[in-house]
């Protein structure tokens, strides 16, 4: 009898310290986490300059909303630009960064080569620095003088230097260019959220494509550590044993380390499409967006329109809508990985 | 063969090491340019004729050592604070019995899931509302707790061994003595992850001082003083890059010291977040 209330006792005082342990911790994820969250999500459906205190604003139901998905106007169209140059630019850092991510990992952790740490330190040393610092370190480098294009015109005598953030074509409308079609064929025309079709398939525009290169760039050595941690996680035993059954190196990694690499490669393809989808610090420092609303994203257009253009409702709703778009590329990801399963 | 294959792998992995590491260097080499040198010789990793003038203009006659010291205040605030109060949350969650814990953890790997850019506008609002606009507490407040620190600690108590607690228990020790005496010192490896991982968000962040102290240059850190420098310039023609690199270089030493000086923890840090995916 003792002994039971005795221990229904500490299990009285662990009920009340567990809660004063977690309270701090609770209220700064509530306060500045959810409240926040819910608070936006009304603001929303509000019309709010910011300036004027938060209860002067005025509901305005669903239009926000509207405005950005439906009705034509430029708000529409700048929010179409914004999903598609988005779009381009996950679509070509993600794949980018994972493949050569785990090429590096696979290289880096072969069993012939000496220096493992050096070489690891220096992948993973761009992932480290400020986002601000490593985007003027790349303006410099690609700037009209810079490095890039003085390297370029060695190897490639002749071409035409480029402004590299200062240039709006698509890559695909390039490509185009080169065989011959310069502007948009008749069945092309059509518009999906005031924007045309030409349009919409126009590729990353240079500027953007740079932004790319810096991502790839500042984020590989993370995904490469990723990666290795996998690979290392790989007993021993089990490539010996397809070596003793006669696997030869391609079959031992296509069929035992590929394999095995699954749920690391699906974190890093799911931690990519979040990270990719809320690029907004080199744009801010590269290109504010231009040249001609290429590097236009999402996240900087929530900046934009809340900060600079004092519409906080609808930069709310730009907001939700964004969260909206990354469970659904983290979703339609994990189905096509779980079918190649 | 085997040769073959160790020249190819060396070759490989230098040329990659070429391109992650040498415009560092070359930034670097380039803020003891002159603008003109910068223009003339754009790949030399050092300068023909050196001039201290960038840094005697970052360093003397601007706001950067203001913004340095401002850069440290709110980074050791936050760091502090989030040391503290995730790894409190943590043993809770891991360790003490109490009705609602599963809740409680459930919100946490929601808050998880939450995208950092989704919150710009919700946290201007909120810091607003609370009369924290332009001020530290703007700064630090909302980095004080974060969901992944939360996680981290909580894995990391649950590998420790509970005799030594339950021992201090018996000793007649309560819950926050043996909290604090007896398992916050057997959980250095995770504090120090923890402390890193801490470290480099708050120093680098952007996105908060952006939206909470754009209006007081007195409160600006470093990453976000630096982008004041040049913004979205139509490509660069006409900035003054040697000033420009130097404050690039000025925000990412301190922060390079540190992880080479803890790069072993660093990689814990990495592999930490691949286990938890």
């Amino acid at each position: 009898m003792a002994l039971f209330r005795k221990r229904s006792r500490i299990h009285g005082h662990q009920s009340l310290a567990g809660w004063l342990f977690v309270l701090p911790a609770l209220a700064g994820l509530g306060v500045f986490l959810l409240a926040p969250i819910l608070m936006a999500f009304w603001v929303s459906f509000r019309e709010w300059s910011a300036l004027a205190p938060l209860d002067t604003s005025t509901p305005i139901g669903v239009k926000n909303y509207h405005d950005l998905l439906i009705r034509s106007g430029i708000v529409q169209t700048d929010f179409a630009r914004s999903l598609r140059n988005n779009l381009y630019y996950v679509l070509g850092v993600v794949p980018a960064q994972t493949a050569l991510a785990f090429f590096l990992a696979v290289v880096v952790n072969s069993k012939l080569l000496k220096g493992k740490a050096f070489f690891r330190t220096a992948f993973y040393f761009p992932s480290v620095t400020s986002s601000i610092a490593v985007a003027f370190i790349f303006v410099f480098l690609f700037s009209p003088s810079g490095v890039v294009n003085v390297l370029l015109s060695a190897l490639l005598p002749g071409v035409v230097e480029t402004v590299w953030l200062n240039e709006a074509d698509g890559l695909i409308h390039l490509a185009l260019g080169w065989v011959g079609v310069d502007s948009a064929p008749g069945w092309m025309g059509g518009k999906v959220m005031g924007l045309s079709l030409w349009d919409w398939l126009s590729g990353p525009s240079v500027a953007m494509s740079t932004v790319m290169i810096l991502a790839i760039w500042t984020t590989t050595g993370t995904f490469m550590l990723m990666f290795l941690a996998g690979l290392q996680n790989i007993p021993e035993e089990l490539d010996e044993a397809a070596l003793i059954d006669g696997a030869t190196g391609r079959q031992r990694f296509f069929k035992v380390t590929l394999p095995l690499m699954r749920p690391t490669l699906f974190l890093v393809l799911t931690l990519g499409i979040i990270g990719t989808w809320q690029v907004f610090d080199q744009i801010y420092a590269m290109t504010a967006g231009g040249p001609q609303k290429t590097t236009l994203t999402p996240s900087y257009l929530i900046y934009r329109e809340g900060f600079e253009n004092s519409a906080m409702g609808r930069a709310a709703a730009i907001a939700f809508i964004l969260f909206v778009v990354i469970l659904l590329f983290t979703g339609l990801q994990r189905l096509a990985l779980r079918r190649n399963g | 063969m085997t040769a073959a294959r160790k020249a190819t792998g060396y070759l490989v992995l230098t040329a990659f090491a070429l391109m992650f590491l040498y415009p560092f260097v070359l930034s670097l080499a380039s803020t003891f340019k002159s603008r003109a040198e910068v223009v003339a010789h754009p790949v030399l990793p050092w300068p023909l004729d050196p001039s201290s003038r960038a840094w005697e203009n970052i360093l003397v006659h601007s706001d950067f050592p203001l913004w340095t010291i401002n850069s440290i205040l709110v980074t050791v605030a936050a760091t502090l604070l989030r040391l503290f109060l995730d790894s409190l949350a943590g043993y809770s969650l891991a360790r003490l019995r109490w009705r609602g814990r599963g809740l409680v953890f459930t919100f946490v790997l929601g808050v998880l899931a939450v995208p950092p850019i989704v919150l710009t506008i919700p946290r201007f609002l909120v810091l607003k509302e609370m009369g924290l606009l332009n001020s530290y507490a703007g700064l630090v407040l909302p980095l004080a707790v974060d969901a992944v620190g939360i996680f981290i600690m909580k894995q990391f108590f649950e590998s420790l061994p509970p005799e030594l607690e339950e021992a201090a228990r018996i000793d007649g020790a309560n819950i926050f003595q043996t909290f604090w005496r007896i398992v916050l010192p057997l959980a250095r490896p995770g504090l120090i992850t923890l402390t890193i991982l801490s470290f480099q968000g708050t120093w680098n962040e952007f996105l908060l001082p952006l939206i909470v102290v754009r209006g007081d240059p007195d409160l600006w850190t470093l990453p976000f003083g630096l982008s004041t420098l040049g913004r979205g310039g139509a490509g660069g023609q006409s900035f003054d890059y040697p000033v420009m690199l130097a404050g690039s270089m000025l925000t990412i030493i301190p922060l390079a010291i540190v992880f080479v000086v803890l790069q072993r923890f660093f990689v814990r840090g990495i592999a930490a977040g691949a286990v938890k995916g």
